[in-house]
């Protein structure tokens, strides 16, 4: 047991919040609120190192956890904790925010102190979102996470700010509201907002069945549009195409997959049993409208949308195959794409910022004079479609596999026609902006990457490849806390024999304590 | 004594000189970037050697097949267990020898081709991450290693057909290349996921294995199998109906031409058939689909090759036609002499490949045979060296294509009453054969000079060496026989290599084959050395057929017609237009419609859009907690809302 274990989670926290303060109160000048937030970015990345540095893999339950009562009446306590489902997702999660520093270098000119205290205080929302286990606690950070990407989608948009502030506003809020409905509900029901408390209790207590599946529906929904899941997605294009470019890459997909398996697979598994045939639908449904659509986009951050809703719907596909291995392709895959699609954010905030334009009719031929974006680009578009040894393929074979011989071989097969069409979509997008011959705009005189995005996007490039090489660094930590679980409660409303993993389900050593 | 082979080097050597030169190549002097490129696979053909010991038994009894597993799993995570074991047996032997010594002859080649290149660094460094992923692809023991390999040559054929990618048509070609390929890969994984869902487990030897315990098992899931592993074939192997990539992929340098969509990459579906033949064995539905598939690309890609007047096209068609005759073979379960006529068509067809760049290269880059001629004086060893590949490709006693064909059509000829047909087809596609390739000889090499631009001159040494080299071996490259060739392979392949009853039938039929394609070559004497005002008036006289031919029976025009453009219009209209604007978008609008107004009084009310959301935010919460507060406050006085409706 390390010195700092207990309070590792906490510093993580508190960080980039100290850091959000001391952008806020020194001067804007000479870049020093860029120099504070890498600093402060950093600093949060190296502590989140320490996380799996001193993880015990095999261990049930969550560790670096801390658990004390926080506001008596209601009962909410300050209850954080990892376990192999968020470990990476925390690591994840503080290697992009240098990243997004980086990439909002020189874009980034107005207004500074707002952008970085605000980027940080995200950072914060995020973190905590990741590792909180009282639902309290969680749905503040929840908010909190909102409310910056809002703000700034309106001060920052490109081209209809306000607008798509409003549209991300409504589509991610409101959905809120029914979340909180839920659980304080729950908290009426079982005086908790504890999840392992929760999770115990609703495994064994009884409560009735309509009411405990419209609060798992409304769970379900305010994380499904934070996927987003297909037909909830009118929202991501927008806010794509108009938020900076260090906030769209941490918007979409983590969180919200993320807290599909932790708190609704998680606390409601029969609930969850029950709409995964919907949910498995609307996943491949995704996986192709998605795709389809990439394919016929004019802007770069649309056709991006588009493709990141098809990687997610396949997410959902593995999320809701309600198997194992496809729970741990499920979360190899959330790690990759953050990786991946990290790098295509810099890349083509990198261009945009550079011709002022997003629309791909206006590129062409661009690697002869950019050389580096062109292969960096390249790398990052192989990972994409899922090209082996490269990061993506692990978690697309892992679901695929798992989902074909475990769950339907029907929907394994229409999902894997989406390697057809990542490939079009992607492969024809580097064929617009890179290649063919230079178009007027390849003309007009532009560096190519200046060192902090290739700080940035060197460390990312090789992750793509240690990812798709070696898995198993990654793998090892995340399956070693899924067993395989017979949970009898269950068998008299629902005779089949559940799988449940310890890292949705920790009752064996947390639920005794309580 | 069993030294190490040490496997794991034949691939990671050119790994290293991709890397060296992908990452250092544009820094370094010319001479270094060619030393790095041709020593990484000098250095892999000579650990081939190394191993090919094995053969004569010479100063080690090392039996086949050797496995060298490495340390840890690849992908290890619930039942799915996949390392990185190589496998090398007589099989895989076979195929690295002529990969990395072809290859390295190639890389050779190409430090005069591409000599005045500003990327040559690049060239070279894509060169060598291709023999990376082939020698990966043949040494794999599990199917998914070799799927790594499988992707990974694509991924080097992608950058090296749009290697000059400022061309608009490389670089639509290269992207043509990996979508179609793509296609096929798709029926490569359902396969793989069905082998994982029906034998547990990847590794070949494995599957091998549980197959032979249960020897009545066929057809059935075997035959859906064996299909989804032919469609990953016919796109790499560019056969029937996938075969539309491989004349594109001529926009690429022609020592890459040579290398991978002649001799070696585009062989590797027929590989994958040899080596996942204890699978094809147990569906006779699946492999009569091979052999027609087979066949009928060998006559279909034959005929389309009668017409083009482009020199890399002409052999590029030639290309899809004899990967016909090897598919043909493995249908009709002649693994080994398909595998032969593989070792064999590397030669020829590589050397013809180098020869057509060689002539490309005198021309100053006109490839259009129209405007060729002559050139017999002016390039003799150039001229020599395409001669002996013209005879071997055509199948003329004693080069080695002759026994290779030959082999072929005879295993053809003895499977049943339906291998007589096939056997029907093969012979008359010799004919073709000899037809379109004698043209291409006396178009290019005899007659008067067409064009008087150019001032034709050899090649330079680097370029000529590998050109005899691979001329002699078009010569002798068969003289090992297919007899002992099946004998070597049949550890691997099974000897499936029956003999007639009927005596002298073998010397019958390849006395046919001969005649057949004499009678080919008298033909293309007649018509482009004779009389060369025949075949325009021939066009002239059926101008329907000819243009249908000559523009490849449009079979690129029908799948733009029937596959792309629906879907490219059903995406924008129906999917962006209709579902996504129209009805999520509407569905979206009057949802938030309410939410919206309220927002937009709000807005009017305050001055500035960033205090109006944080106004937003605080009424909204303080709404939401109202809500939220109100069946709390009922249940804790022990009113609970009814939940109904499920």
């Amino acid at each position: 047991m390390n010195v700092y274990d207990p309070i590792i989670l906490t510093l993580i926290l508190l960080v980039p919040l100290a850091g959000a303060a001391l952008v806020a109160f020194l001067p804007d000048r000479a870049k020093l609120p860029n120099w504070i937030a890498l600093f402060t970015s950093l600093v949060t990345f190296a502590f989140t190192l320490h996380l799996p540095a001193h993880f015990i893999s095999g261990q049930p339950g969550f560790q670096f956890e801390v658990n004390r009562p926080w506001i008596e009446n209601p009962a909410i306590a300050y209850h954080v904790g990892v376990d192999s489902l968020s470990l990476w997702l925390v690591v994840l999660t503080g290697l992009l925010a240098p990243v997004g520093v980086l990439a909002s270098w020189n874009v980034i000119q107005s207004r500074r102190k707002v952008f970085y205290s605000l980027f940080l205080v995200q950072q914060t929302a995020m973190f905590g979102v990741f590792i909180s286990l009282d639902l309290m606690l969680y749905y503040g950070f929840w908010e909190l996470s909102l409310a910056p990407m809002a703000v700034l989608i309106a001060m920052y948009g490109r081209k209809n700010g306000p607008r798509a502030a409003l549209k991300f506003f409504l589509f991610t809020f409101i959905p809120s509201a029914p979340l909180l409905v839920a659980i304080l509900w729950l908290y009426s029901r079982t005086g908790s907002f504890d999840f392992t408390t929760l999770q115990v209790l609703l495994a064994h207590g009884s409560f009735p069945s309509g009411a405990i599946f419209w609060v798992s529906l409304a769970f379900l929904f305010a994380f499904a549009v934070k996927v987003p899941v297909f037909p909830l997605h009118g929202w991501l294009g927008d806010t794509f195409a108009e938020a900076p470019v260090a906030m769209a890459m941490v918007v979409a997909g983590k969180m919200g997959l993320y807290s599909m398996l932790r708190f609704h697979v998680g606390l409601f598994p029969a609930q969850a049993r029950y709409v995964a045939p919907v949910m498995i639908a609307l996943g491949v449904i995704g996986i192709l409208y998605g795709a389809g659509l990439a394919l016929v986009q004019r802007d770069f951050w649309r056709l991006l949308a588009f493709g990141a809703l098809s990687h997610f719907s396949l997410v959902i596909l593995a999320i809701y195959g309600l198997t194992v291995t496809g729970w741990n392709g499920a979360v190899y895959q959330i790690l990759s794409l953050g990786v991946v699609e990290g790098a295509i954010f810099v890349l083509l905030g990198a261009l945009e910022s550079r011709y002022g334009t997003s629309e791909i009719a206006a590129y062409g031929g661009m690697a002869a004079r950019l050389p580096h974006t062109a292969t960096y680009f390249v790398i990052a578009t192989l990972t994409m479609i899922g090209l082996p040894l490269l990061g993506n393929f692990i978690g697309e074979f892992i679901i695929l596999s798992t989902t074909f011989t475990e769950v339907s071989r029907g929907w394994a097969i229409a999902a894997a026609v989406s390697v057809i069409l990542s490939a079009s979509y992607m492969l024809w997008l580097v064929q617009r902006l890179f290649y063919g011959p230079e178009s007027a705009l390849a003309e007009r005189p532009a560096p190519d990457l200046r060192f902090g995005e290739l700080a940035a996007l060197t460390p990312l490039a090789v992750l793509m490849l240690a990812m798709g090489v070696a898995p198993n660094l990654w793998l090892n930590s995340i399956q070693s806390g899924v067993h395989p679980l017979e949970v009898k409660d269950f068998a008299h409303e629902h005779p089949t024999v559940l799988i449940l993993p310890s890292i949705v389900l920790n009752h064996s050593t947390r639920g005794a304590r309580r | 004594m069993n030294a190490p082979l040490h496997l794991w080097l034949i691939p990671l050597l050119p790994f290293a000189g991709f890397l060296l030169n992908g990452i250092l190549g544009g820094r370094l002097p010319r001479w270094l970037v060619s030393a790095i490129g041709l020593l990484a696979p000098l250095a892999s053909f000579g650990l081939v050697l190394n191993a090919s010991r094995s053969i004569t038994g010479f100063w080690a009894n090392m039996p086949l097949p050797v496995a060298e597993h490495l340390p840890f799993y690849w992908i290890n995570v619930g039942t799915l267990h996949v390392d990185f074991t190589l496998v090398l047996d007589q099989l895989s032997l076979v195929m690295l020898l002529v990969i990395t010594g072809v290859g390295f002859l190639i890389h050779l080649y190409s430090v005069g081709y591409m000599h005045d290149d500003p990327s040559y660094a690049r060239y070279f460094s894509y060169l060598n991450l291709f023999l990376f992923f082939m020698t990966t692809l043949v040494l794999a023991g599990n199917i998914l290693l070799m799927f790594v390999g499988w992707e990974g040559v694509g991924l080097a054929s992608y950058l090296l057909i749009g290697f000059w990618f400022q061309k608009r048509s490389a670089a639509d070609a290269g992207k043509k290349a990996f979508i179609v390929n793509r296609i096929g890969d798709f029926g490569f994984l359902i396969g793989i996921f069905l082998l994982l869902g029906n034998f547990g487990t990847l590794t070949f030897s494995e599957i091998a294995a549980k197959l032979a315990t249960n020897p009545a098992w066929t057809g059935g899931i075997l035959t859906v199998i064996c299909l989804c592993l032919l469609t990953g074939a016919t796109g790499k192997s560019a056969q029937l109906p996938l075969y539309v990539w491989l004349p594109d992929a001529m926009e690429g340098p022609t020592p890459v031409s040579a290398l991978i969509h002649a001799a070696t990459m585009v062989t590797a579906g027929v590989y994958m058939i040899c080596r996942t033949h204890f699978l094809f064995d147990h569906s006779p539905l699946a492999l009569g689909t091979v052999a027609i598939v087979g066949a009928a690309t060998a006559f279909f890609a034959a005929v389309m090759g009668l017409a083009q007047n482009d020199i890399k096209r002409v052999l590029a068609y030639s290309t899809i036609s004899q990967l016909g005759y090897m598919f043909l073979a493995c249908g009709v379960a002649a693994y080994s002499a398909a595998i032969f006529h593989l070792m064999t068509h590397a030669f020829f067809k590589g050397l013809l490949f180098l020869a057509a760049g060689s002539v490309i290269h005198a021309m100053g880059g006109e490839q259009d045979m129209r405007k060729m001629g002559g050139l017999r004086k002016k390039l003799p060893i150039t001229f020599w060296t395409m001669t002996a590949a013209v005879f071997a490709i055509c199948g003329i006693f004693p080069f080695a294509g002759f026994f290779s064909k030959d082999a072929i059509l005879y295993a053809a000829f003895l499977h049943d009453a339906f291998g007589k047909a096939l056997w029907f087809v093969g012979f008359v596609t010799a004919l073709l054969t000899a037809i379109y390739m004698f043209r291409l000889w006396y178009m290019t090499f005899f007659g008067e000079t067409r064009s008087h631009d150019a001032h034709p001159h050899e090649a330079p040494v680097s370029m000529l060496i590998p050109q005899i080299i691979l001329g002699a071996l078009s010569v002798c490259g068969g003289w090992i026989g297919i007899e002992r060739f099946s004998v070597y392979l049949a550890p691997v392949t099974g000897a499936r290599i029956g003999t007639s009853a009927f005596p002298h039938l073998e010397l019958i039929l390849s006395i046919a084959a001969v005649l057949i394609a004499l009678e080919g070559w008298l033909i293309a004497d007649k018509y482009y050395r004779r009389k060369p005002e025949r075949p325009a008036q021939i066009v002239a006289a059926m101008p329907g057929v000819c243009s249908l031919v000559a523009n490849r029976f449009y079979v690129d025009e029908l799948y733009g017609a029937v596959f792309v453009k629906p879907l490219l219009a059903f995406s924008r209209y129906v999917l962006g237009w209709v579902v996504d604007t129209g009805i999520l978008g509407g569905a979206a609008w009057l949802l938030g419609g309410t939410a919206s107004l309220g927002g937009a009084i709000l807005q009017r009310w305050q001055s500035g859009n960033l205090r109006s959301y944080a106004a937003w935010l605080a009424a909204g919460a303080a709404a939401l907690l109202l809500f939220a507060l109100i069946p709390m406050l009922l249940s804790s006085h022990g009113i609970n809302l009814h939940w109904t409706g499920f």
